[in-house]
């Protein structure tokens, strides 16, 4: 069963082209919970005085990380959509360092997924940023929820 | 009473003021954003490109490029409007202005509305300032494809603004 989240997530990560575009890896997977790695890179600047990544490419982080943890969600499934999402920047990330995100679904519906995410630099104690967020839960093939 | 400068006078200065804005984050060039220019009305704009794409089977945007685009132009609709006066005195010398030196407004959160799936072609997205104080700012922002009336995504955020004169 591992092995199949864990090839299914990878498989998931590599079709997602703009999560490879921002050099994305998915490091950990289990039921319901996900994490998502992005390394430093100068074209993701947001700020060039002081060599922060953008907000924006943390959502992206969130974003793919939330997604994933409802994929391997087992009332979850593949096709997933974020509804919603919310972050919260509590400090800037620090420069040259990966951005993990670690995603977990807190709980399932048969129609949406709920997802809380918080996302690190090398500093593992003081989140960067944290999200919450809505996903679709797609119906099933045989017309089930 | 002073003669009003002549329209290209004025243009170039807004625009050259919107470029230095824009100029100084890397990430806007990363994601493909542009932004028209109509007076102090600024549409942005994602231009299309595959590696934007998160779900290819259907195909649709990524989610958080979406979130990026509506913050960057969250970030630039802002910035433009507070300096909006120091542009129009002629009090922004962008000329000078270096990488970094304009401080810019710092997201406290953002969350986003997601209404549609975003489809595989250019989105555009404009910026209102619902609130804007010394210290704090309210954003809105709604982010469309073919039809302005019909929102693909629509987001609201907090920033803190920058030292005055950053």
């Amino acid at each position: 069963m591992a092995d199949i989240l864990e090839k299914m997530a990878q498989q998931f990560i590599a079709a997602l082209p703009h999560a490879g575009r921002l050099g994305m890896v998915l490091d950990k997977v289990s039921p319901g919970r996900a994490v998502v790695s992005m390394p430093y890179d100068p074209m993701l600047i947001g700020d060039p005085s002081t060599r922060v990544i953008h907000g924006g490419a943390v959502s992206a982080l969130m974003d793919t990380a939330g997604g994933a943890a409802v994929m391997s969600h087992p009332g979850g499934g593949i096709g997933t959509a974020t509804l919603d999402l919310r972050i919260d920047y509590m400090r800037p990330a620090t420069p040259d360092q990966t951005i993990t995100a670690v995603a977990e679904v807190y709980h399932v519906t048969r129609t949406i997924a709920f997802v809380r995410a918080e996302a690190f630099d090398h500093d593992t104690d003081r989140p960067v940023a944290a999200a919450t967020g809505a996903f679709t839960v797609p119906e099933r093939k045989d017309g089930t929820r | 009473m002073k003669r009003p400068d002549p329209v290209t006078t004025v243009k170039k200065r807004r625009d050259a003021a919107l470029a230095a804005i824009t100029g100084q984050i890397p990430y806007i060039q990363f994601l493909g954003v542009s932004f028209d220019r109509h007076g102090d009305a600024l549409t942005g704009v994602m231009e299309y490109s595959d590696d934007l794409i998160g779900n290819p089977v259907l195909p649709a945007l990524h989610g958080g490029a979406i979130a990026a685009f509506l913050e960057i132009t969250a970030i630039v609709g802002l910035t433009f409007a507070t300096q909006w006066d120091r542009i129009e005195a002629g009090a922004l010398d962008v000329e000078s202005l270096t990488p970094g030196q304009l401080h810019l407004p710092k997201t406290i959160d953002f969350s986003v509305d997601y209404l549609r799936s975003g489809l595989p072609r250019d989105a555009y997205a404009q910026a209102r300032v619902t609130r804007s104080g010394r210290r704090y700012a309210s954003v809105h922002v709604e982010g469309w494809q073919d039809n302005r009336d019909r929102l693909f995504a629509q987001a609201t955020g907090h920033f803190l603004m920058a030292a005055p004169h950053g």
